[in-house]
Formats: structure tokens, C-alpha cells, sequence
């Protein structure tokens, strides 16, 4: 056997399904539309659990907002019948994801479970990343930023604080998986348990709109919720095949 | 040639008196261009290094500007001189003796201030060389199915035979004013021209290496525009994400190359007193190569807004309509005026021979195609898929004194080098001059002279 056909043949083991029971996870997350109130908890939870840093107002009207989580608001009629449609948007960890092509020095890639990972030490700033993602969830480091007492009190520890010219994004909280695996192992399991992990937006969602867990456990939880009817990708077309899946809020007949 | 009949020792006058008496205006030039390079480059590069990218008006979707339309206009620039000059060499056109060592040299700077661009445009230039594949004892490579690494690698590929190709045209000519030069002049010449003793043989030898490179640097400087278009190719936004983009980068960058060549020729043959070795044939020719460039440029514009309404799809006509009617609007009518309608005008011979209209019209055709970079960034990313993420940027102060900067730097490495380099050619602007009559000297003894 050639050394190119060893290689392959390892290769197409390494990406078999239970190859690696402890690397072998898709982390999945379901956002039910119907569910959301755009109440923004998410957002702050987010900013807490990752240190994103606060920008202010003048920055903040320049456009310069840090929001791993944002939710998007979209008006729709005229104004007596108004209604308002919220969409939680962050990063999708799409398992096709433009942003991991067009990085010069690979600083973003797309890790064993299925996430799209950003390495902040290896990131030189070209942005590119960011002009290539097209849900527009990458937010660059323009300044160095500083935490006014006492939130920087609150920063937390497992999460490194980004300098200036660094690309940052969602992450699912990586910090919070990389724990529960740990955990799973030193109990002797070879599995995270399903809901044994939840990024911060999921655990503060008081309408438990968000759901998270592993795709490749067909009984987890975000499993039974993506086969809803209702699931869809944001922007299927443009074929980056994210890992987040909306649910669908569903009309009411309203008549005016 | 329909210029008037010149010596042999004429030119190389001329071209040594060009190195060695230097004017009060150009100190004057100089130092200015210095003082430009400095206030307006490199003391606000170094604030936006303190201060962050925040310096300059990127935002969260717009995280490209100005910085990116300035590094593709310098290598946009800097398309027209080596391959023009490999092109013309190839095809021997005896009237691109003239011009083409200026052409070249544009080259060369004009690729450096791009390459530096790259440097203000990321957000840690100190790490940029990681985009370099060098062994580290990390094994950690530059991603390779990254556009910006074929960029990295296209440019300092183009840049190493670029300065090859001119450096290895100018050794006869640096022999030549070897012989003609004392002091400290002779021996920096010495050195320069590599012991050149104008023997049949490295005549020869010199005429084949030539020629190869100039073989070797067409494709290159094709592949490098098409690359820096796959930059933006390459994504998925739309009004970017377009086939066309490669010929439209390709014939944009000649397009604004030649416009800088003939501001260039006309600086030189007012400045230098080259007037009668630059002449009304050489901005005759270029006026025509101008016309054939922006004739396709338009045609290629026409393609590329006919693609995008033939999509039929709203992103798509948003990014259209927000380009031609938005807030940039203006600029891309100016643009449209600067290089399709006014360079109409070539198709008289008249204006093409006449030369302070050209001056005008390529300063006016480089300023159109400056926006049309500008516009590519700065209209495209502001209207991306989701509209709530849309917004909109405008260029800061640190941004437009960079902008005004980097054409002090390139005039400053443009000063530097008419002063080292002969800035016209000596030996192939004799080839095409009737050889002198009382003594018959074959070519090599003229080259060396």
C-alpha cells in the first residue's frame, strides 16, 4: 500500500462516525422562532459569559457593535398593522463555511465537533473573514477595549480577552463544552450527556427558545427539535450548510 | 522615428546629465515628497498602530475600506510597466525603447506601496508574515485555499521579477555610466553594473535572459490582478461574487497603468529635458492602448451590471441599486465619465498627440479608477444578505491622509530612483538611432561606451 492510499484510508477512518467516540459530537443549536421574544437576554448573557467588551455609544453609532448574539428585528406593514419579527443571529458554525477558505493563516477552522473555531493568538486581522461570512456574525477588535469598574471585576476567567486587531465570534462556548467533555471523562463516560452542556444564550433563554446538543445523537434533544417541519436554514441558497437551525414562527390568522 | 536625428554621445549626455546635476526644484520635489510621506503616511499609520484599525472608518459590515481600494490601485498601477514592457519587448515595438525603464520603475514602486497598503490594512501588521509559508518549528502553514495567500505569493513573485527584469535591462546602462561617471557615483556603478564588459557574448546572453523573463513575467502580471480579484471573487457577497471579476481586474489594472505610465512620460520629458526622446509617437501609441483598454473596461462594467440584473435576485439588485443610486451614486457616474466617455476623446489623433490633454485625461482616467475600487469596496459590503445588518461607512481622516501619503512615498522612490537609475534606456534607445557614419562601431562597443 502507497503512502498516499495509508493516508486516505486513515483519513476516511478518522471521519467515520464513532471513529473517535470522543471527538465524534456536531454541535447543533434550534432557535424557535415562535418561542422568541426579542427579549435580548441572550445578548447579555452572551456578553458576560465571553467577555465582549462594552463600546459605547460613539462607537456604537459607528458601527462598531460586539454582539457574538444580535437580534435582528424586521418591521413588516404599514404603521396601524405592524408586526415585528425577531431572528437571534450568531455565528451559524457552518460545516461549509466561506469564512475558514478565505483565512491567509488559517486562524479560523473547523474543529472535530463541528465548530467553527477562531484562534485569536494566530489572527493577523485581514477581516476577511468577515467580509466572506455572509449572516455578518464576525466582529473585529477595532481598539483595545477597556472594562469600566466593576465590570471588570466580572470578567471571566476561562475565556481570553481579545486584543485589538483580532477578529472574535460566537463560539457556542467552546469553554463550556471543552469542560463537559473533561468532565465525561474523568467519570469515565465516553459521551457528553445530552443537555449536560448549554452555551449561556441557551441557559438564559426564559422562553427556552434555543435548544442545544449533539446532532449525531439522533435521540438528544436538538435531534427530535430539528426534525420539526417548521426548521430551516437562514440563507440556505448561498450552500454553507450551518449548524443552526430555525424553527419557523408560525402566522396566526389575524385579520385587520 | 519621426523624431529628429540624435548622436549617439547625445543620449548618453543626456541621460548621464540626468543622474549627475541635480536642480534646486528637484530638492525642492524631494524633500516635500519626503515631508509628505512622513506627515501624512507614516505618522498616521503609526497612531492607527497605537490606536487600533478604529482609526480608520471601518464597520461591523463594511470591515474593508479605503486601505484595500488604495492596495489595489498600486497594484493596479503597477500592471502597466513590466508587462507592457515584457508585452512590447515580445512583440518588438521599437517605440517602447524609450519609455519603458520609467514604465518598469513605476512598477516596482507601485507594487512596494501596495504591498505596504497590506501592512496598514491589517489589523496586526507586526504577525503578517505567518501569511508567508516559512518552515517554524510550530508547522503551522498559511492556509492555502485562501485568496489573500495566492495574493501574498503573486505579488512577491511579481515584485522579485519585476525588479529581476529591470535591474537585468539596466546593467549595460549602468556600465555605460560607470564610464562616465568619478567618485562615489563610479563606484556605486561599479558595483551596479556587475562588471559588464559589453563582450558579443553577454550581449547575448543578455538578449536571451531578457527575453525569457519577459516571457516568464506576462503571465504573472495576468495571474496577479486575476488573483487580487478572487479576493473579493471568491466570497459570496453580492455584486462581487461575479466571474467576470478576473479580465475586469486584469484590464482595469492595464487600464490605469498606462494612464500612469503617460503622467509619468509627461513629468519625465518636461522635467528631465528628455523631449526629444519621449515624443509625440510614444503618447500617440499609449493614447491608442488607452483607447482599446477603456473601450473594453466599459464593455466589461456593461457585463458586469448586466450579470447582476439577469440574476434576478434582490440582493443582487439591492447591491446594484445601491451602488448606482445610493449614497456613492455620484462617484459612479464620475467614475463612468472619467473612464468610459472622456477617454472617447483618444480617437482623435489630434488630442492624442497633444500633451497636456493627455496629461489631463490619464490624471483624470487614474482619479476614475481609484473610485472604481473604492466603490467596489465601499458599495458592495455595506449591502450584504441580511438587512438588518446593513449599514454604511465613510472614509476617516487617518484614512485619506494615508491615501494622500502613499503617493508621496511612490513620488519619493520615484525621485530616489531617476537619480540611480538611467530612467530612459542608453542602449536601446541607440539601437534605434542611425549609427554614426565616420567610424563604424558595432553595437557592443556602443552599449559599453
Amino acid at each position: 500500500m502507497s503512502f498516499m492510499d495509508t493516508l486516505r484510508t486513515r483519513w476516511q477512518e478518522y471521519r467515520k462516525p464513532g471513529y473517535y467516540d470522543e471527538f465524534d459530537y456536531a454541535w447543533t443549536m434550534t432557535i424557535d422562532l415562535d418561542r422568541c421574544t426579542g427579549c435580548g437576554a441572550c445578548v447579555t448573557a452572551c456578553q458576560a459569559e465571553n467577555n465582549i467588551p462594552l463600546v459605547g455609544e460613539t462607537e456604537l453609532a459607528r458601527g462598531r457593535e460586539m454582539q457574538w448574539i444580535r437580534i435582528e428585528r424586521y418591521w413588516e406593514g404599514e404603521y396601524p398593522n405592524v408586526k415585528l419579527n425577531f431572528i437571534p443571529m450568531l455565528c451559524q458554525h457552518c460545516d461549509a463555511a466561506p469564512c475558514e477558505t478565505v483565512c491567509p493563516v488559517s486562524a479560523t477552522y473547523h474543529n472535530q465537533d463541528g465548530l467553527n473555531a477562531q484562534v485569536y493568538n494566530r489572527c493577523i486581522g485581514t477581516r476577511s473573514c468577515a467580509v466572506y461570512c455572509p449572516y455578518e456574525v464576525r466582529y473585529f477588535n477595532y481598539y483595545d477595549h477597556e472594562w469600566p469598574s466593576p465590570l471588570d471585576q466580572q470578567l471571566n476567567p476561562d475565556v481570553s480577552v481579545r486584543e485589538k486587531g483580532v477578529m472574535e465570534k460566537c463560539t457556542f462556548c467552546i469553554q463550556r463544552i471543552r469542560q463537559a467533555k473533561d468532565t465525561a471523562k474523568d467519570d469515565g463516560r465516553r459521551r457528553v450527556l445530552d443537555g449536560e452542556v448549554q452555551p449561556a444564550c441557551v441557559q438564559t433563554c426564559a422562553t427556552e427558545a434555543m435548544v442545544f446538543g449533539d446532532r449525531n445523537d439522533p435521540q438528544s434533544q436538538v435531534s427530535q427539535s430539528m426534525n420539526d417541519p417548521r426548521a430551516y436554514h437562514v440563507l440556505e441558497e448561498v450552500n454553507t450548510a450551518p449548524s443552526v437551525v430555525y424553527l419557523k414562527k408560525v402566522e396566526a390568522n389575524v385579520s385587520t | 522615428m519621426s523624431q529628429r536625428e540624435i548622436a549617439y554621445s547625445e543620449v548618453n549626455d543626456d541621460i548621464v546629465r540626468s543622474l549627475v546635476v541635480t536642480g534646486r526644484n528637484y530638492y525642492i520635489t524631494l524633500a516635500v515628497s519626503i515631508l509628505v510621506t512622513f506627515a501624512c503616511f507614516f505618522g498616521p499609520w503609526f497612531y492607527q498602530i497605537q490606536y487600533g484599525i478604529g482609526a480608520a472608518g471601518m464597520n461591523h459590515p463594511t470591515v474593508w475600506g479605503t486601505y484595500l481600494a488604495s492596495f489595489i490601485f498600486w497594484i493596479g498601477l503597477s500592471h502597466s510597466g513590466t508587462l507592457l514592457s515584457a508585452v512590447l519587448h515580445l512583440t518588438n515595438s521599437e517605440w517602447r525603447k524609450a519609455m519603458y525603464r520609467s514604465a518598469e520603475a513605476m512598477t516596482l514602486f507601485s507594487v512596494m506601496v501596495a504591498a505596504t497598503m497590506v501592512m496598514v490594512h491589517v489589523g496586526r501588521p507586526w504577525f503578517v508574515h505567518w501569511a508567508v509559508p516559512y518552515p517554524n518549528q510550530m508547522e503551522m502553514w498559511p492556509n492555502f485555499r485562501s485568496p489573500l495567500m495566492f495574493d501574498v505569493m503573486a505579488i512577491t513573485t511579481y515584485m522579485t521579477g519585476s525588479i529581476i527584469f529591470i535591474y537585468m535591462g539596466t546593467i549595460p546602462d549602468f556600465a555605460a555610466v560607470r564610464d562616465r561617471t568619478t567618485g562615489w557615483r563610479h563606484h556605486m556603478y561599479v558595483l551596479l553594473s556587475l562588471g559588464w564588459r559589453g563582450t558579443d557574448t553577454e550581449w547575448h546572453r543578455l538578449h536571451w535572459a531578457y527575453t525569457f523573463l519577459a516571457v516568464l513575467i506576462v503571465p504573472l502580471a495576468v495571474s496577479v490582478h486575476s488573483i487580487v480579484s478572487w479576493d473579493f471573487a471568491l466570497s459570496i457577497v453580492p455584486a462581487l461574487h461575479q466571474t467576470i471579476f478576473a479580465p475586469y481586474f486584469v484590464v482595469g489594472a492595464i487600464y490605469s497603468g498606462t494612464a500612469g505610465i503617460v503622467t509619468v512620460m509627461f513629468v519625465l520629458r518636461k522635467y528631465m529635458k528628455f523631449e526629444h526622446l519621449i515624443t509625440k509617437l510614444h503618447f500617440d501609441n499609449l493614447g491608442k492602448l488607452l483607447l482599446v483598454m477603456s473601450l473594453l473596461w466599459t464593455y466589461i462594467n456593461a457585463v458586469e451590471l448586466f450579470t447582476g440584473w439577469y440574476s434576478e435576485s434582490s440582493e443582487e439588485y439591492e447591491a446594484l441599486g445601491f451602488r448606482l443610486f445610493g449614497f456613492y451614486g455620484p462617484l459612479y457616474w464620475e467614475m463612468i465619465l472619467f473612464c468610459a466617455v472622456a477617454p472617447l476623446l483618444l480617437i482623435s489623433k489630434r488630442f492624442r498627440t497633444s500633451f497636456v490633454p493627455m496629461l489631463i485625461l490619464s490624471i483624470a482616467i487614474n482619479i476614475g479608477m481609484y473610485t472604481e475600487r473604492f466603490l467596489i469596496v465601499a458599495t458592495s459590503l455595506p449591502r450584504q444578505y441580511l438587512p438588518d445588518a446593513w449599514g454604511m461607512y465613510y472614509p476617516s481622516l487617518v484614512e485619506i491622509l494615508i491615501m494622500i501619503g502613499s503617493f508621496g512615498m511612490f513620488t519619493t522612490l520615484f525621485l530616489i530612483f531617476v537619480k540611480i537609475f538611467p530612467s530612459v534606456s542608453l542602449y536601446e534607445v541607440k539601437e534605434t538611432l542611425p549609427e554614426p557614419q565616420p567610424k563604424l562601431r558595432t553595437q557592443s562597443e556602443s552599449g559599453a561606451s
